[in-house]
């Protein structure tokens, strides 16, 4: 067994939902292709919390992108193709779970615009637009999940990602289960809801007002004091890890699941693994 | 004006290199914003009246022919002369002709960004007509020959001590031969240089908030008063709107307001709003002789009826840029034209092509907080995607990106191929970054790792192949 995963089910002893347990969902992960192939314990964080709360958790084998890259490129017809793909991935379940605001909202916001001129598709879009959620949203709004028994020593801050945010009303919900997490102070920055400069290619197709940005991020994280920053959505935390990491930083950067799901050990993001040196 | 839109990365380099526009920027972010949320949570209906204000615009625009002769005839019973500007050409035409029809050598100006769009000033100078900018913002980057910034706030780029350096340059021959450096004492001696101006200027011209279709009334907004001064005191009386600032009634115009001023500058109503409804009439003490209105298309009419129409709804309330992060780390002279910030990135494509203005809607995270704050809803990120896709079929899209997409798309399609592909990419970047975690530079990705490192992934392989190895799909 893998020692992500192990971490996971020793922690999750000690890990108890107490709630009006709703009845087990059949629920597939959209793992979101930055989780899969950069940070994989945000994945697993998402099934074990999904599990605790009731849900039955499968992973659909053909799932890959929700399409944004182009998307957000302006180019329609590919967008198109892909969300059909997805649509097709996800058939049939009662929810659609992504540990991302930004997959999220592209699924639940964005796709059913896609099929404006097919009365047919467009119909299959909403139906899947309706099943889809964001991680914590759905655990605290749909599950009803207000609290987890997880344990972080820590001071943390936490960035509010922008589709989440401004999408989907991500706001409260990671911050209340963040309260239930024992040892773990919270101490907000001044703008967490200001863009971080990630925008998806924009970091790279504009480098400068990226950095500009990211910049301005990472003094106001440096200002809470807090040693580990956390936000929903690992495209942001990859950018703001980066960033601090470039400067020098101490502060750790993590997904929020993974410290609900008590996996607040492993190594932080653009940290080495124990042993690899 | 002339843009530099093309120009847009070598702009934004510039922007972020100069210390004195950063250090403007760093006060305007902060200070903007959390004006407009207080003034937002002091009024418990003001969502409601940002719904009202959506369905006020909408309206109009989808009956735009009605309203604008509808202004028109009320603007002609009153003694006042509308005058039709298909383009900026004839704009600049018309409103020389006027100055020139009472023999102008002065036109006093208040704030108009139309004004800017048709670069008027430029024009009436090489007709040899001087045009003297009333508002403050406006007459400081007049002195200095710069554009405006920002539409409500055309010098917010400048600090203080630059305004007193300007000031004193050229006030010096004026007999102002101290450098001030209070801010009541730079506005003092502005106001003093400015009103002999006033009393001198042949024609005032102004543009306008609104157009009161019902009355025939132009409707203007200021905090310092100056655009009063410049349509009453001068003979001739110019206003210079563009063709979707009517609006049907003055109730329509009360809704308007309470948005506007929430939204600008966090005020509950601006200082000053001025209703100008014809020229001056028998027994009125004071007031123009004429009473002139330019409308201005020069690209709008053909947004009507297509999926940018919502930003014909925008009343120029700046909130979008006040509360945009790419705006405030490069400011409003990087966008190369008049309109700055979302709302100039998508209407800047539509006024002088997208292939001149092809980087300002690309140059976006789609955060979405303008649409969160904008007044009358305007769903700005929707609108910028759009241009990228107009780009897209129009292959204006950067070469590269058009076939880093496609390599993309191709292995995204292939669900099989693409969980090959990323295992073995997993791998490569496990392998030698998990020493440190991290890489400070990585081939192509150079755009990331130049301010950046770049997280390695842990051990262990893909989500997806580490799934497959413990689980048993049902």
């Amino acid at each position: 067994m893998h020692p992500i995963f192990a971490a996971a089910m020793v922690v999750g002893v000690s890990t108890s939902i107490e709630n009006d347990r709703p009845p087990p969902r059949r629920v597939a992960l959209f793992v979101t292709c930055l989780v899969d192939l950069f940070r994989p314990a945000v994945g697993f964080a998402a099934v074990k919390l999904l599990e605790e709360a009731g849900c039955t958790v499968e992973v659909p084998p053909l799932q890959v992108c929700c399409g944004q890259p182009a998307y957000n490129t302006g180019d329609r017809a590919t967008t198109r193709a892909i969300a059909m793909q997805v649509m097709d991935a996800f058939e049939g379940y009662d929810a659609v779970v992504a540990p991302s605001g930004s997959c999220g909202g592209m699924l639940s916001h964005h796709y059913p615009a896609l099929f404006d001129d097919d009365p047919a598709l467009k119909a299959r879009a909403e139906d899947l637009a309706a099943r889809s959620h964001e991680l914590i949203s759905f655990l605290v709004d749909v599950l009803n999940v207000d609290r987890v028994a997880a344990r972080y020593d820590g001071t943390v801050t936490y960035h509010d990602s922008c589709s989440g945010l401004r999408e989907l009303g991500v706001k409260e919900q990671p911050r209340r289960l963040l309260g239930s997490v024992k040892g773990l102070a919270l101490r907000e920055m001044k703008t967490p809801e200001v863009c971080c400069g990630f925008g998806g290619t924009f970091c790279v197709k504009y480098p400068e007002i990226s950095n500009a940005m990211v910049g301005e991020k990472s003094a106001d994280i440096a200002a809470t004091g807090a040693d580990t920053l956390l936000a929903g959505d690992l495209g942001c935390l990859m950018n703001m890890a980066g960033k601090l990491q470039r400067e020098g930083s101490a502060v750790r950067v993590r997904h929020v699941a993974e410290v609900l799901a008590g996996m607040g050990d492993l190594p932080a993001i653009g940290e080495p693994e124990a042993g690899a040196r | 004006m002339q843009s530099t839109a093309h120009a847009f990365k070598d702009n934004v380099g510039a922007a972020l290199a100069d210390p004195n526009l950063q250090d403007s920027l760093s006060k305007l972010k902060v200070g903007f914003s959390e004006r407009r949320r207080q003034a937002a949570e002091r009024l418990p209906e003001f969502e409601a009246l940002r719904d009202r204000a959506r369905d006020i615009k909408n309206h109009t625009l989808a009956n735009l022919d009605f309203y604008l002769e509808e202004f028109e005839r009320k603007v002609t019973a009153l003694g006042g002369h509308v005058h039709w500007a298909p383009t900026a050409a004839d704009a600049r035409r018309i409103i020389a002709d006027l100055c020139r029809s009472v023999g102008a050598r002065t036109v006093a100006k208040s704030k108009s960004m139309v004004a800017e769009e048709i670069a008027l000033n430029e024009h009436l100078e090489e007709l040899g007509i001087a045009p003297i900018e009333t508002d403050l913002g406006e007459y400081i980057i007049q002195l200095r020959h710069e554009p405006p910034s920002h539409i409500i706030a055309p010098a917010v780029h400048l600090t203080k001590d630059q305004v007193a350096d300007t000031f004193l340059e050229h006030h010096r021959k004026l007999g102002f031969d101290k450098r001030l450096t209070e801010r009541n004492d730079l506005v003092a001696e502005a106001r003093y240089v400015l009103r002999q101006k006033f009393l001198d200027a042949d024609v005032g011209l102004t543009g306008a908030n609104f157009l009161v279709a019902e009355t025939g009334s132009s409707m203007l907004v200021t905090n310092e008063g100056n655009a009063d001064l410049s349509n009453t005191l001068p003979r001739m009386h110019i206003v210079l709107a563009s063709i979707e600032k009517v609006i049907p009634t003055l109730e329509d115009a009360a809704v308007l307001l309470r948005v506007l001023a929430r939204s600008a500058t966090g005020q509950e109503s601006s200082a000053y709003t001025t209703l100008n409804t014809g020229p001056k009439r028998p027994g009125d003490l004071d007031g123009p002789e004429q009473y002139h209105v330019v409308l201005l298309d020069n690209g709008r009419s053909g947004v009507l009826g297509t999926e940018m129409q919502e930003i014909l709804r925008c009343i120029r309330c700046g909130a979008c840029m006040n509360h945009c992060p790419v705006y405030g780390a490069v400011g409003g002279h990087a966008y190369g034209w008049v309109y700055p910030g979302p709302m100039g990135a998508v209407l800047t494509p539509q006024l002088v092509g997208v292939e001149e203005a092809s980087n300002l809607p690309n140059a976006s995270t789609f955060c979405g907080r303008c649409e969160s704050v904008c007044p009358v809803r305007i769903p700005l990120p929707k609108l910028m995607r759009h241009w990228r896709e107009r780009e897209f079929e129009r292959h204006l899209t950067p070469r590269a990106v058009r076939q880093g997409l496609a390599l993309w798309s191709f292995v995204a399609r292939r669900p099989g191929l693409y969980r090959s592909l990323t295992a073995i990419a997993n791998r490569m970047l496990s392998l030698f970054g998990r020493a440190e975690g991290r890489y400070r530079s990585l081939p192509l990705a150079g755009g990331w790792t130049r301010f950046r490192d770049f997280p390695a992934p842990p051990s262990g392989g893909t989500f997806h192949a580490q799934w497959k190895a413990t689980r048993k799909q049902p």
